[in-house]
């Protein structure tokens, strides 16, 4: 079966120009090479820690940030090519949720007019049908009807992290692309936008990208992953694989010094070496070699080469 | 945590409503609304309160002090000062209302733009705001007034020409901060236009801090209009208008002081005003700048 969404070679950089009179320009690779491919109706976790890229991912793919290369397909349609009336069809189809559920949402606007809006602009639907649909897709999330004449301030976080939900899914999209849901929320409100989420997933055969860093919440929620480091992916696979035996050093020392609910169920103690390098001035060679604690020559010399392991992958000489 | 609930109830009223409530309940508000209104309903009315003709002459009566005929005596002319005021506040506030309204528009918009692009466009389009800036107001309307030749209009197109810089200014900063916020983002991801995250999402969130600088600036023109008055760049005699009856006065200011003063208090009121309810709006709008 064909993926929904490609991504392949996907590269943006950012550069600072700073200093006077002499300007000095630094690139940052914050996405330097990222294909992966979801499924339709599969929750696929990128994960990493902050500032390896993972939200640039999210947002180069819906080019709400123009990627440098690489491309993307979404339902075999190239979304780098598509312009105007193309892109709005196409972003139609996949839509977004916030990880910072208060500025998710227009302050001066109540939540009917936030739901409404994109019905409208789409013609989906209008006047009396708009505002059926916009409570239909309240009732859909768990909130009351009477939330829309409401405005964003009157509600907690986790409510409006399920209005902006509501919102993403007011154009019916079968991609949703979740950058850090929950990672804004109390824990306890967390697990319920969490099964909200699996639910919606379940009820309308939604695709999920789902960024975060909580390794347990991918855990959870996804049925595959790709951990991030440095602008690239370096391990790939099943959740279920990937936890189990990273082949990485890195996703092993990501997965290790993530909480456990059992700690005698734990094995070594964290390996925590070092500090995450500036994606400015990354290593030569494997990217995470000053931190890994098997590097070897090789490892300076050359970044690793992709090895696959039949459904699962990683950038590493020792796979 | 009953009485918690029903404390939070105002919380319901919409924001708008609330921002209202607190701007009424400032006394300083109070008095420049009354102040202002007091102004413009004196103006409005100039033609139906106003005891004497503003303009026509009458020797026989020339620069009397305050008399009960004359409440605030008369000038070189036989003119009742009282009754020049009261029409020369329809000047004042033609040219400050259309002059300020014109510069929101425009500046507003060239900020807005301009912050919303980013970019060389914005840096090319700020560094002309600033260059306007770098003239003091009063400087640059009275190049363009002598430019242009002195009459209503291009009154109004000099001062307003000299707020556009700032008005520009004031519209573009939050746009910066806003256009990083998510819900523009989603509306991106929605497929919305640029122009109706500008005008339906942006815009409202900055009408508020426009409008205050909007009352405060409106109170600048004033007294350009009456500075460009005073120096003979205004309407043209002999319609009355405050900086026009000051300059007037000021030939026979030891022998008839009040030509001068009665017009100057005019000016202060009017600008009074306006400060306190700009102060006013302020304060309603961000309720965290209030000070203590």
């Amino acid at each position: 079966m064909k993926p929904l969404l490609e991504v392949e070679g996907l590269v943006k950089h950012f550069t600072v120009t700073r200093g006077f009179p002499r300007p000095v320009t630094t690139t940052i690779r914050a996405v330097d090479g990222v294909s992966f491919a979801v499924r339709r109706g599969e929750a696929y976790g990128l994960v990493g820690e902050s500032g390896c890229g993972k939200s640039t991912v999210a947002r180069a793919v819906l080019r709400l940030i123009e990627p440098d290369a690489g491309a993307v397909r979404f339902d075999g349609v190239d979304v780098r090519r598509a312009r105007g009336e193309a892109l709005a069809r196409l972003r139609r189809r996949m839509q977004i949720i916030f990880q910072d559920p208060y500025s998710s949402l227009n302050p001066r606007r109540t939540i009917g007019q936030a739901l409404i809006e994109p019905l409208r602009v789409h013609g989906i639907a209008s006047g009396r049908a708009a505002r059926d649909r916009a409570a239909a897709l309240l009732d859909e999330v768990g909130m009351p009807a009477s939330a829309l004449d409401r405005y964003p301030h009157e509600f907690s976080g986790g409510q409006r992290q399920r209005i902006g939900i509501a919102r993403a899914l007011a154009v019916e999209p079968e991609l949703l692309i979740a950058d850090e849901p929950v990672s804004a929320l109390d824990v306890s409100v967390q697990a319920q936008v969490l099964l909200l989420l699996r639910d919606l997933q379940r009820r309308r055969n939604l695709a999920f990208v789902f960024v975060s860093h909580d390794l347990g919440v991918v855990r959870w929620f996804c049925d595959r992953v790709a951990v991030m480091y440095l602008g690239r992916i370096v391990e790939e696979g099943s959740v279920d694989d990937v936890f189990a035996a990273p082949l990485h050093p890195y996703a092993r020392m990501l997965r290790d010094a993530s909480p456990v609910p059992d700690p005698s169920g734990r094995g070594a103690l964290p390996r925590i070496v070092g500090e995450i390098p500036s994606a400015a001035n990354p290593p030569a060679g494997c990217h995470f070699h000053p931190r890994c604690p098997e590097a070897g020559d090789a490892c300076r010399a050359a970044y690793p080469p992709w090895r696959r392991r039949g459904e699962r992958g990683a950038a590493c000489v020792l796979v | 945590m009953r009485v918690d609930a029903a404390k939070a109830s105002p919380l319901a009223v919409a924001p708008g409503r609330r921002a209202v409530a607190r701007f009424l309940a400032n006394p300083t508000t109070l008095i420049g609304i009354i102040l202002c209104t007091l102004v413009v309903l004196s103006a409005v009315l100039a033609p139906l309160i106003a005891p004497h003709d503003p303009i026509e002459q009458n020797v026989v009566e020339q620069l009397k002090p305050p008399t009960r005929e004359f409440p605030l005596g008369t000038d070189y002319f036989g003119r009742d000062v009282l009754s020049r005021i009261l029409w020369g506040g329809r000047i004042s506030l033609i040219v400050s209302l259309s002059a300020i309204a014109g510069a929101i528009l425009v500046g507003g918009a060239i900020g807005m733009i301009s912050g919303y692009v980013g970019g060389l466009l914005d840096t090319v389009v700020m560094r002309v705001m600033d260059v306007l800036l770098s003239f003091p107001s009063l400087i640059l309307g009275l190049i363009v007034v002598a430019l242009l030749g002195p009459d209503l209009a291009n009154l109004i197109v000099a001062i307003g020409l000299t707020a556009i810089a700032p008005f520009a200014r004031i519209a573009r900063a939050p746009v910066l901060a806003l256009k990083e916020r998510a819900f523009v983002e989603a509306g991106r991801a929605l497929g919305f236009s640029h122009l109706r995250i500008l005008f339906v999402h942006i815009l409202p969130n900055i009408v508020s801090e426009v409008l205050v600088m909007g009352s405060l600036w409106m109170a600048t023109a004033v007294r350009t209009e009456a500075s460009l008055s005073f120096i003979g760049l205004g309407v043209k005699p002999p319609t009355p208008t405050w900086g026009g009856m000051m300059r007037d006065g000021f030939e026979n200011i030891l022998d008839a002081p009040w030509l001068s003063i009665f017009p100057g208090i005019a000016i202060l009121l009017l600008m009074l005003g306006l400060n306190m309810v700009g102060d006013g709006l302020r304060d309603a709008a961000d309720p965290k700048l209030r000070t203590e």
